[in-house]
C-alpha cells in the first residue's frame, strides 16, 4: 500500500528495467496478473489499483476518472517517474488518456487496450453498450471471445475476493454512469498527446467496436491500431502472450526514467 | 390509527408475461393505450374520492417506466387531488429525492400543493427502488447521501423566508433559494420517509420524521421499528415515541364474506405476481451494501426473487404479515396481531387496488374496511398511544 494525495492505494510492482505504469480496467487488476508477469520479464511494471478498486481506498470526494488521473500525477512524482511508458486497459485506458493530456512530456509511449473515455458517435446511439442494463451472460458474451476463458468464477470465489468484485463494479458505476463511459471534454484535449500511441483491440471485442477505436485513435496525432485475434474486450486475459508481445514490441527498450 | 387508501395506478392490460422481459424499465410503451389509460386515471381518482367520503386519508406514490404504477409525476396527480378533495390528508410517498436533480423544484411543487390543498399535504421522501435508477439515469452509488442532502435542502427552502439563501453542498448547488409560494403549514408539511432497513430507520428516527415501511411483514418490521425508536431516543427526543411516527403498508382487502374477501385478495396479489423484473434491473451496483451485492453476484438473490413471486399466495401473504384480508373481524385481528408484534404503528397504508381488481370490487373493499374495520382500529389503537410501550415488546 502507498498513500498518495491522502488515498491509500494498493500497489503491484514486478520486474526490473524501464518502468511501465499499468492502469487496469473496470473489473480490477486480479485477472491481469499473468499478463503483467509477462511484461515484468523485460520491464519494471508498476500497477496501482485505482481508488475504490481492489484494496485501494475510495475517498468521499472522488467520483470521476479525471480525479484518478490527478492522483496518478502525484504517484508519478512520488515514484520519480520522469518519463514513463503507460499502458491502460478499458477505463484504465481512459485514465491513461486523461493523464496524457495533462503531462504529455512525462510520457514515453502510450498503449491503450480497448479504451473507453470519448464520445465520438451520434447522440442517439451509445458508443459503448450499456453494461449496467444487461444480464451477466450477455455482458460476458460481449467481453469474451470465448466465455470459457473468463477466469472469474463467482460461484467459487472466496468471500473477500467476491467483495472486491462487487466493490469494483460499484466504483465502476460511480465513475462511468453519467456521462456514460466518457468525458465530453477529453476529445478536445487529446491533440496534446504528442507521444507515439498504440491502440489495441481484441478482434471479438463486443464492448469497444473497431469503428469506435478508429475514431478514438484519430484524435491522437501519432496513433496506430492493431488487433489481437481470438480475443474479446480483454485481450490481455484471453491472449496474454500475444498481447504482451505486441505491447513490448511497441514499447521497445523503453523510455528512460 | 389513521388509514390511507393507496393505489399505484397500475396499467394491467399487458400481453402474456412470456412475451416480455420485464414489466419495468424496458417494457415498450406501444403496449400502453392512452384511451384506456385515461379511463384508468378517472377511475383511480374516483376511488380516492370514495375513500375520502368514507373518512379515510389518501396516499399516492411515483414510479417510472413501468406498467405497475403509471404515475411518473405524482405531484401532478396530487395537484388534481388537492382540488378534487376537501378534507382528506394527502400523502405523497414519495418524492424520489435521490433521483431528482433539483431539490428546490421539489420544495416548490410541494409548497404549491400544500397551498392548493390548504394545508393537507403530508410530504414523503423516498430514495427510490432500484429499478428507478435507469429511467432517471441516476447514479446508484451514494444515493443515501444524495437523499439526505436533498431532504435537508428542501426543508431549508421551505423554512427560509427572508430572501435568497444559498446551498453549496456535496451534490447540490443553489445560489438563490427563495421559493414562492411557501408552504401553507408552518413551519412545513409533515415529513415522511420510507425505509425497508433498520439502518435507514435509525436516521429517520433521529430526525423525528414519520417512518413508513412497505410489506416488511412480521419478519422485517420489528427490527426497523426498534431501530427507529432507538434513533429517536438517542437524538434526545424523549423516551416516548408517539405512535403516529410509524406507518406500515400492506395489501388489504375486507369483504362481507370470506369468499368475497378471498376473491378480492387473490386479485390484489397482482402486485407481487406481476412484478417480473430481471436481476440486472433489481440490483444496480451500489444500491445495496457491498457484502449484500457480493452474495447477489454469487446467486443468492436469484432464488429469492423467483421464490417471492412463485410463493405469492393469499395464505402465505397473510401469514407473513404483508396482507390483511378476510371478513372485517378477520382483518381486524390480523392487523391487531401485527400491531402487537411490532410495538404499534399509527398509520396503516392500504394497498387497496391492484391489477384486475375492478372498480366496483375496489370500492366494495374500501367501504367494507372503512365502515366495519376502521372504527374498531381507531378505538383499539388511539393516536395518543406510545409506540413500543406494549408489554409484549418489553419482555425481550
Amino acid at each position: 500500500m502507498i498513500s498518495i494525495a491522502g488515498v491509500e492505494l494498493e500497489m503491484l510492482e514486478r520486474g526490473k528495467g524501464a518502468p511501465i505504469l499499468y492502469l487496469h480496467g473496470g473489473a480490477g487488476i486480479a485477472m491481469d496478473v499473468p499478463f503483467l508477469d509477462l511484461l515484468a520479464q523485460e520491464r519494471r511494471v508498476i500497477a496501482p489499483s485505482h481508488p475504490g478498486f481492489g484494496r485501494s481506498a475510495l475517498p468521499d470526494w472522488l467520483d470521476s476518472i479525471d480525479d484518478i488521473a490527478h492522483i496518478y500525477l502525484e504517484l508519478m512524482d512520488r515514484l520519480g517517474l520522469v518519463r514513463t511508458d503507460v499502458v491502460g486497459f478499458s477505463i484504465g485506458g481512459w485514465v491513461a488518456a486523461e493523464l496524457a493530456t495533462k503531462v504529455p512530456e512525462r510520457l514515453g509511449r502510450l498503449v491503450l487496450i480497448g479504451p473507453v473515455g470519448v464520445k465520438t458517435g451520434k447522440p442517439d446511439k451509445l458508443d459503448i453498450p450499456d453494461v449496467f442494463a444487461m444480464p451477466r451472460e450477455r455482458l460476458d458474451a460481449l467481453r469474451f471471445h470465448d466465455s470459457a476463458k473468463n477466469p472469474v468464477d463467482l460461484a467459487t470465489l472466496a468471500d473477500d475476493e467476491l467483495n472486491i468484485v462487487a466493490r469494483n463494479s460499484e466504483t465502476l458505476a460511480l465513475l462511468t454512469w453519467e456521462p456514460y463511459m466518457h468525458n465530453p471534454k477529453l476529445k478536445h484535449r487529446l491533440h496534446r498527446v504528442n507521444v507515439p500511441a498504440l491502440f489495441l483491440r481484441g478482434a471479438s471485442d463486443g464492448i469497444v467496436s473497431a469503428d469506435y477505436l478508429q475514431r478514438y485513435a484519430a484524435l491522437i496525432p501519432k496513433a496506430g491500431i492493431e488487433t489481437i485475434p481470438d480475443a474479446g474486450h480483454l485481450p490481455q486475459v484471453e491472449q496474454p502472450k500475444a498481447t504482451a508481445a505486441k505491447v513490448l514490441q511497441f514499447l521497445g527498450s523503453g523510455a528512460k526514467s | 390509527m389513521k388509514a390511507w387508501h393507496f393505489s399505484e395506478n397500475a396499467y394491467p392490460y399487458l400481453p402474456p408475461e412470456d412475451e416480455y422481459e420485464s414489466i419495468r424499465v424496458s417494457l415498450p410503451n406501444r403496449i400502453y393505450d392512452p384511451a384506456k389509460g385515461a379511463a384508468l386515471y378517472d377511475r383511480y381518482i374516483d376511488e380516492w374520492l370514495v375513500a375520502e367520503d368514507e373518512g379515510m386519508e389518501i396516499m399516492l406514490n411515483e414510479h417510472h417506466q413501468t406498467a405497475t404504477c403509471v404515475d411518473p409525476a405524482a405531484p401532478l396527480v396530487l395537484a388534481a387531488l388537492a382540488r378534487l378533495t376537501k378534507k382528506a390528508r394527502l400523502l405523497i410517498l414519495g418524492n424520489p429525492v435521490a433521483n431528482r436533480r433539483q431539490p428546490v423544484r421539489i420544495a416548490e411543487e410541494m409548497a404549491m400543493v400544500d397551498v392548493l390543498s390548504k394545508g393537507r399535504l403530508e410530504c414523503g421522501f423516498v430514495r427510490g427502488v432500484p429499478y428507478e435508477v435507469l429511467p432517471a439515469n441516476s447514479n446508484p452509488v451514494r444515493m443515501n447521501e444524495r437523499q439526505w442532502e436533498a431532504m435537508d435542502l428542501i426543508v431549508k427552502a421551505w423554512t427560509n423566508h427572508d430572501g435568497p439563501a444559498s446551498h453549496e453542498g456535496r451534490f447540490f448547488h443553489h445560489r438563490n433559494i427563495n421559493i414562492w409560494p411557501r408552504p401553507y403549514q408552518q413551519p412545513h408539511p409533515p415529513i415522511w420517509v420510507s425505509t425497508t432497513t433498520p439502518g435507514g430507520a435509525g436516521r429517520v428516527g433521529s430526525r423525528g420524521y414519520v417512518q413508513a415501511t412497505f410489506l416488511t411483514g412480521f419478519k422485517g418490521t420489528p427490527a426497523i421499528y426498534d431501530s427507529y425508536r432507538k434513533g429517536w431516543r438517542e437524538a434526545g427526543r424523549g423516551s416516548d415515541v408517539p405512535i403516529d411516527r410509524l406507518a406500515y403498508a400492506a395489501l388489504v382487502y375486507a369483504g362481507e364474506t370470506e369468499s368475497e374477501a378471498r376473491a378480492g385478495a387473490e386479485k390484489l396479489l397482482w402486485y407481487m405476481t406481476a412484478n417480473k423484473v430481471p436481476l440486472h434491473f433489481c440490483y444496480p451496483p451500489g444500491y445495496v451494501p457491498t457484502p449484500v451485492h457480493a452474495q447477489i453476484l454469487r446467486g443468492a438473490a436469484i432464488d429469492q426473487h423467483a421464490a417471492n413471486r412463485a410463493n405469492a399466495t393469499v395464505d402465505k401473504a397473510i401469514e407473513a404479515g404483508i396482507m390483511f384480508a378476510g371478513t372485517p373481524d378477520q382483518v381486524f385481528r390480523q392487523i391487531k396481531k401485527m400491531y402487537d408484534d411490532v410495538g404499534g404503528f399509527g398509520h396503516l397504508l392500504i394497498m387497496g387496488q391492484a391489477g384486475f381488481l375492478e372498480h366496483d370490487e375496489t370500492v366494495r373493499g374500501i367501504r367494507c374496511f372503512a365502515r366495519e374495520v376502521y372504527p374498531r382500529l381507531k378505538e383499539a389503537f388511539p393516536d395518543t398511544a406510545i409506540s413500543g410501550a406494549r408489554p409484549e415488546r418489553v419482555v425481550a
